[in-house]
């Protein structure tokens, strides 16, 4: 029996370098390749020698699919395509091609400049690797090969995220990346149609909460910045650079303008701009409300919030600043964080997820002395809040998803065990379907049964339409009967005479002929007439007629009478069909041996 | 299969096919040529317009005088121009499906069917032809709304009347079926029953056929059509350009194996060279501006300017025409320009990779930057205090009947100094300057028009190989498409599948006697197998369960192959007949089994088996005889 296998290299059971290999038809295929926030070792990357021991990927592999530009789904594309060695396709959309590679050498630069790590990969290796990346449009079929086809749907979660599916044949995989099921301030909210895979692999990072509405946690969000500026503190809001920092641009700018605010606001790194542009250029990826109005105003024009410079952190009075990356691991966030530790007035809002080990998850858990590099410690004074402005489903979007695409088997990944543990309960138990959370390297199997696609002659077809009638009766279901062709992988159904026809084969005619003893006085037409009677009440529902010739004739089945001349009392009848009326045939010789009822008259 | 054609306009076609139980209508075109037989509509009250002397026949016997107007020599109808809408006769609009629109150029009409016709359907178009589309027709609407003119001139149309009127008037056609431009609102209504879909996306229709929008390089978002099922390919090919201009380039690959190729939206101008035109339109438009005139270009608000600015941008340093002021004047010019720079995924390569920078794909971005392209809504407001001469306007309706660019002509028409450049190729230039004779002003016509000419479809049809090849040309006219249908996908389902048991008939070859229930929902056939009858009742009933007579419509199987006899005396032998007696006769032998009293009848086509009423018997042997026999 046909079955689809999926292993995840990473994500599973866990958050972070996200890698999920799916074999369907036949076909492997590689969901994303990230990294892990939470390592500096080799953990950071997903273990590829689980594809092979020695050498290249690519003979394994028939593509690679990459859900947005977060680096927990693209972190490690360089190091499997150049370093571990991949040649075929790598499919992701315009914008997580168009800024993929910019992270990429952000990371990069970080590891190999900052850390000075040795032994990663280059600036020209990510080159190298996007030049093996096709850009995949929305709701485009992509046929990766003859039998391999791959769809994009809207994702939501960033700029240009997507959710892909998979098929082969008739049987298909939905891996959603990362998704959001309610559209935010630049973002539409992910949808897909009811396409029945036979898979969904799904995030799981809000498995167990239900948010509360947008609307309170940005009024939560708002009033939190504008009590911190207020007295005077200083605000740092650690983002990834693209994502989630634009959207709560936009909830800051507007604010800013409708109170009347002063105080600075600041977006570090160089990519601001650039990063604006991005959204720019790739508006049609945003939601509905920005798209329309963007000839007028481009909502990624900000006025108040202005490029940062290392300088201004020492700078007294209010400030807010948004700073990469997002989870105090590294870089610019992690140094003003530094500064700013020291002093109760000052505030950090972590506005999106953090994975373990990271000094974003370390606050967030209460940890007010952080070990750092270097063997000094810091002491955390400022305030630090957490606001939910990930662009995750809650457990209610991905049932909610769920609904939408109708899946036979659902598979959780990118989440922690233990609410992935809780959801796989709620979704068995609502869906009365099968749910699997696979660990690191561990495979989950399921079953398929697909449905074996035939062409039928359109004869064959709609002569049986036409018997069948309108409506099917299901208290009389109808038989087809047609013969099955199967010829250079080839599959025809054909009627049978049809059959005979194309392949050059003659027909052999089987014919019986019974005779049947019976005892009755009358003359001979009598007793014809006799079994015609017999007959007709019988044979509900048959065609049953007298011919002339002195014969009574069922459907086709021929009946004579004769009488030997020695006794005119015993009459034998001739029964003769083919073999076609088998059935009735052997029915009427059982029911004639049985003699015939006695005469009414 | 059928092909009924609404418009005679051979780039702006509308055509209906009825294909398996689905019926589309491809592309939506509104023939504007009609417009030609109208006086311009003028922005501000125009002296010269309004003296025209009115129309009167020769004899004096008929006098339209309020109605027509003559100019040089011709004769025009002084009312709100009309359209030519494609035929609503031919049959009823209301059972239309679907629409698939090719470019926004071919959707113009599409508020007169979806509104006015009982349409219950879907339109489907990409999101670049829909936004273009929409910015066309609130263009269209705008230039007819804010001129508006209280008469309507309907005399003419008289069938008397226009007997008697001079040409081209005489000849028009169905002029009553003429209609005016439709409103704001219509157009609203209209495009929200458009769908949008992408590039090798496949929609399915009602589980009976799919459809597919693929890139035909000609405009942002143009596309051609895959209409399919499994076992039938329909092309639906209308406006594609083999040219690399800004959009995506044609998709030819995924047109092979048509059985039917429709073939509409071919080069009008088949001799003139795009790119030798567009070095003509750099060369004439610095000449005029170095002199000291004017040049005036009417064009479409999208499309061909984005490349004639794109050249521009290249040409304008080189040939010293970095001060000149150039205008682009449309109500929908900013949105068209800005329009243009977000719809990457849909351009060239080129533009495409531009983006990754990022910057924006095209470089009239930087002209609007460095102010060297300014683009106003209207002549009115802002434009007429920044105006300055001598200077370049882009601006419409190509028609020169209504739009900003009637104000131009009748500005700059008299000086000689002044060029109008036509690049569109929908009009006859000659047509549209009519209205404006005598002309003083240069005209220079360098039409670019980068569909498909006789040669690139010839090296197409190579190239992609469709057994058929339609063109519809007549307006009217309805097409058997010469394609027989014979197959049709069916699913066998699993458990069914299973059951199946194949026997090899020859190498290669295997069969399958298949008895199953046929399901057909929503276009979809499946096979299952037959239900197991209920559990037979307790033996009391047994007795009556016998009595049944089988199903009338019991499946009836044919059998193949023969009954050699040496092989079945050999089985007959085994089975314990072993008094056997072969007779030969004309065509076979005679079996006479002597214990059992029984005749077996052997012959190349057919067997007969003549025994007494000993049913076990006579299933034996007959089980005998299938051994050596193909079941169908």
């Amino acid at each position: 029996m046909p079955e689809i296998k999926v292993t995840p290299l990473g994500a599973g059971q866990d958050v972070g370098r996200s890698c999920i290999l799916v074999s369907i038809g036949g076909k492997n295929i590689m969901l994303d390749c990230g990294m892990h926030m939470g390592y500096n070792d080799d953990r950071r990357f997903p273990d590829f020698s689980y594809i092979t021991q020695n050498g290249r990927l690519t003979e394994f592999l028939d593509c690679v699919i990459i859900s947005h530009f977060h680096l927990d789904h693209c972190g490690a594309l360089p190091f499997m395509s150049e370093m571990v060695g991949y040649d075929g396709p790598i499919y992701m959309t315009h914008p997580t091609k168009a800024i993929c590679p910019i992270l990429l050498e952000d990371f990069r630069k970080i590891t190999v400049d900052k850390k000075g790590e040795t032994n990663f990969f280059t600036s020209q290796m990510i080159k190298d690797c996007m030049k093996k990346v096709v850009p995949l449009n929305l709701h485009q079929t992509v046929q990766v090969d003859d039998e391999l086809e791959i769809k994009a749907y809207y994702a939501g979660h960033v700029l240009g995220a997507a959710m892909v599916q998979i098929k082969v044949g008739s049987e298909s995989v939905v891996y959603t990346g990362d998704y959001n099921m309610t559209p935010d301030r630049h973002l539409g909210a992910a949808w897909i149609d009811k396409c029945r895979p036979d898979v969904l692999i799904s995030e799981s990072t809000y498995a167990t909460t239900i948010r509360d509405s947008k609307r309170c946690r940005e009024r939560d969000f708002l009033k939190k910045v504008h009590e911190s500026i207020e007295r005077g503190g200083k605000v740092l809001i650690p983002v990834f650079a693209l994502g989630r920092a634009q959207e709560l641009c936009i909830l800051l700018e507007t604010f800013w303008e409708r109170m009347n605010l002063k105080a600075p606001i600041y977006f570090s790194t160089g990519l601001t701009e650039k990063a604006n542009h991005y959204y720019k250029l790739f508006i049609t990826w945003t939601n509905q409300k920005i798209r329309k109005t963007f000839v007028q105003r481009n909502m990624f024009e900000f006025k108040h919030i202005k490029a940062f410079d290392r300088s201004y952190a020492d700078n007294p009075g209010p400030m807010v600043v948004f700073a990469t990356p997002g989870m105090l691991h590294a870089g610019q966030s992690l140094q003003i964080f530094k500064k700013w530790a020291g002093h109760e007035k000052n505030m950090v809002i972590m506005p999106g997820y953090c994975v373990q080990g990271t000094i974003g998850h370390k606050i967030l858990n209460g940890q007010r002395k952080l070990e750092l590099e270097g063997r000094s410690t810091l002491e955390v004074k400022l305030q630090v809040e957490y606001m939910s402005f990930s662009a995750h489903a809650d457990a209610k979007g991905i049932m909610q998803l769920i609904r939408m695409a109708e899946p036979r088997n659902v598979l959780l990944v990118h989440g922690e065990a233990v609410k992935m543990e809780f959801l796989k309960g709620k979704i068995e138990q609502e869906f009365s379907i099968d749910c699997h959370m696979p660990a690191n390297g561990e495979t989950a199997t399921v079953q398929t049964n697909p449905s074996v696609p035939v062409d039928i002659s359109l004869n064959l077809l709609k002569r049986e339409m036409a018997l069948g009638g309108p409506l099917p009766d299901p208290k009389r279901p109808r038989t087809m009967h047609g013969t099955l062709i199967m010829k250079d992988n080839s599959l025809k159904l054909v009627s049978s005479e049809q059959a005979l026809k194309d392949l050059g084969l003659n027909e052999h005619q089987l014919r019986f002929t019974c005779r049947v003893q019976l005892q009755d006085q009358s003359p001979e037409q009598e007793t014809l007439s006799r079994v015609y009677t017999h007959l007709k009440s019988v044979l509900k529902g048959f065609s049953v007629q007298l011919l002339p010739d002195g014969t009574v004739m069922v459907e086709s089945i021929l009946i004579k009478v004769s009488s030997s001349p020695e006794d005119p009392d015993s009459k034998t009848l001739l029964l003769s069909w083919s073999y076609q009326d088998e059935d009735l045939g052997s029915f009427l010789s059982s029911l004639l041996k049985k003699g015939l009822p006695a005469a009414l008259c | 299969m059928k092909l009924y054609c609404l418009s005679g306009h051979p780039t702006l076609p509308c055509n209906v096919l009825k294909f398996k139980s689905t019926t589309i209508m491809l592309d939506c075109g509104l023939d504007t040529t009609s417009v030609l037989n109208f006086l311009p509509l003028p922005l501000v009250h125009s002296p010269r317009l309004s003296k025209l002397p009115g129309w009167v026949s020769k004899d004096g016997s008929a006098n339209l005088e309020k109605e027509l107007k003559e100019c040089a020599g011709r004769v025009f109808v002084d009312s709100q121009p009309e359209f030519c809408l494609p035929e609503r006769e031919l049959l009823d609009l209301s059972t239309i499906d679907v629409i698939l629109i090719s470019n926004y150029h071919c959707m113009m009409a599409l508020p007169y069917i979806t509104e006015h016709t009982g349409f219950t359907g879907t339109v489907y178009a990409t999101e670049p032809t829909l936004t273009i589309g929409r910015l066309f027709m609130e263009e269209l609407v705008n230039f007819m709304e804010r001129v508006p003119k209280a008469q309507s001139a309907t005399c003419w149309k008289n069938k008397e009347m226009q007997r008697m009127l001079p040409g081209p008037l005489k000849d028009v056609v169905d002029v009553w079926a003429w209609k005016r431009s439709y409103s704001i609102q219509e157009v609203n209504s209209a495009l929200s029953k458009v769908q949008l879909v992408g590039y090798s996306q496949k929609v399915e229709l009602f589980g009976a056929v799919q459809v597919s929008p693929l890139s035909s390089g000609y405009s942002l978002g143009s596309s051609n059509w895959i209409i399919q099922s499994h076992h039938e390919k329909v092309s639906y090919v209308s406006g594609s350009s083999l040219l690399t201009t800004h959009p995506q380039p044609m998709d030819q690959s995924s047109l092979k194996n048509s059985d039917v190729l429709i073939l509409t939206g071919l080069t009008q101008m088949p001799t003139a060279n795009p790119d030798g035109m567009l070095g003509e339109f750099c060369s004439n438009l610095a000449m005029t501006i170095r002199a000291g005139g004017n040049v005036l270009v009417p064009c479409y608000s999208s499309g061909v300017i984005y490349d004639l600015l794109e050249c521009l941008y290249q040409f304008i340093d080189s040939a010293n025409l970095g001060t000149t002021p150039f205008y682009f004047i449309s109500p929908v010019a900013n949105s068209s320009l800005e329009f243009s720079q977000i719809f990457a995924e849909w351009l060239c390569h080129n533009k495409q990779s531009k983006v990754y920078l990022p910057e924006p794909p095209f470089p009239h971005a930087e002209l609007i930057q460095t102010n060297k392209l300014k683009h106003y809504p209207s002549i009115h407001g802002d434009f007429s205090s920044e105006f300055r001469q001598p200077c370049v306007v882009f601006t419409g309706h190509p028609s020169l009947r209504f739009g900003d660019v009637v104000h131009f002509m009748e500005l700059w028409g008299k000086s000689s100094i002044n060029t109008i450049i036509f690049t569109e190729p929908d009009f006859s230039y000659l047509d549209a300057l009519a209205p404006y004779q005598p002309l003083a002003m240069k005209c220079v016509y360098c039409p670019i028009d980068t569909r498909l000419n006789f040669h690139q479809v010839s090296k197409l049809l190579k190239e992609v190989q469709p057994l058929h090849v339609v063109c519809p040309e007549q307006r009217c006219s309805v097409l058997n498409l010469p394609h027989r249908r014979r197959y049709e996908r069916i699913y066998i389902l699993p458990e069914l599948a299973n059951s199946l048991v194949p026997s090899e008939i020859k190498p290669g070859v295997s069969l399958a006697t298949v008895s199953a229930v046929l399901h057909s929902k929503d276009n979809k056939h499946t096979l299952q197998s037959v239900p197991k009858p209920p559990p037979v009742a307790p033996s009391k009933k047994r007795k009556r369960v016998l009595e049944e007579p089988p199903a009338v419509l019991a499946p009836k199987t044919l059998l193949s192959g023969a009954v050699p006899l040496e092989a079945f005396l050999a089985t007959l032998q085994k089975h314990g007949f072993t008094e056997v007696k072969v007779e030969e006769t004309a065509d076979g032998h005679i079996l006479h089994l002597q214990a059992e009293d029984t005749l077996i009848q052997l012959e190349e086509d057919g067997t007969h088996i003549v025994c007494d009423n000993n049913e076990p018997l006579r299933t034996t042997l007959r089980d005998l005889v299938l051994r050596f026999l193909q079941k169908l």
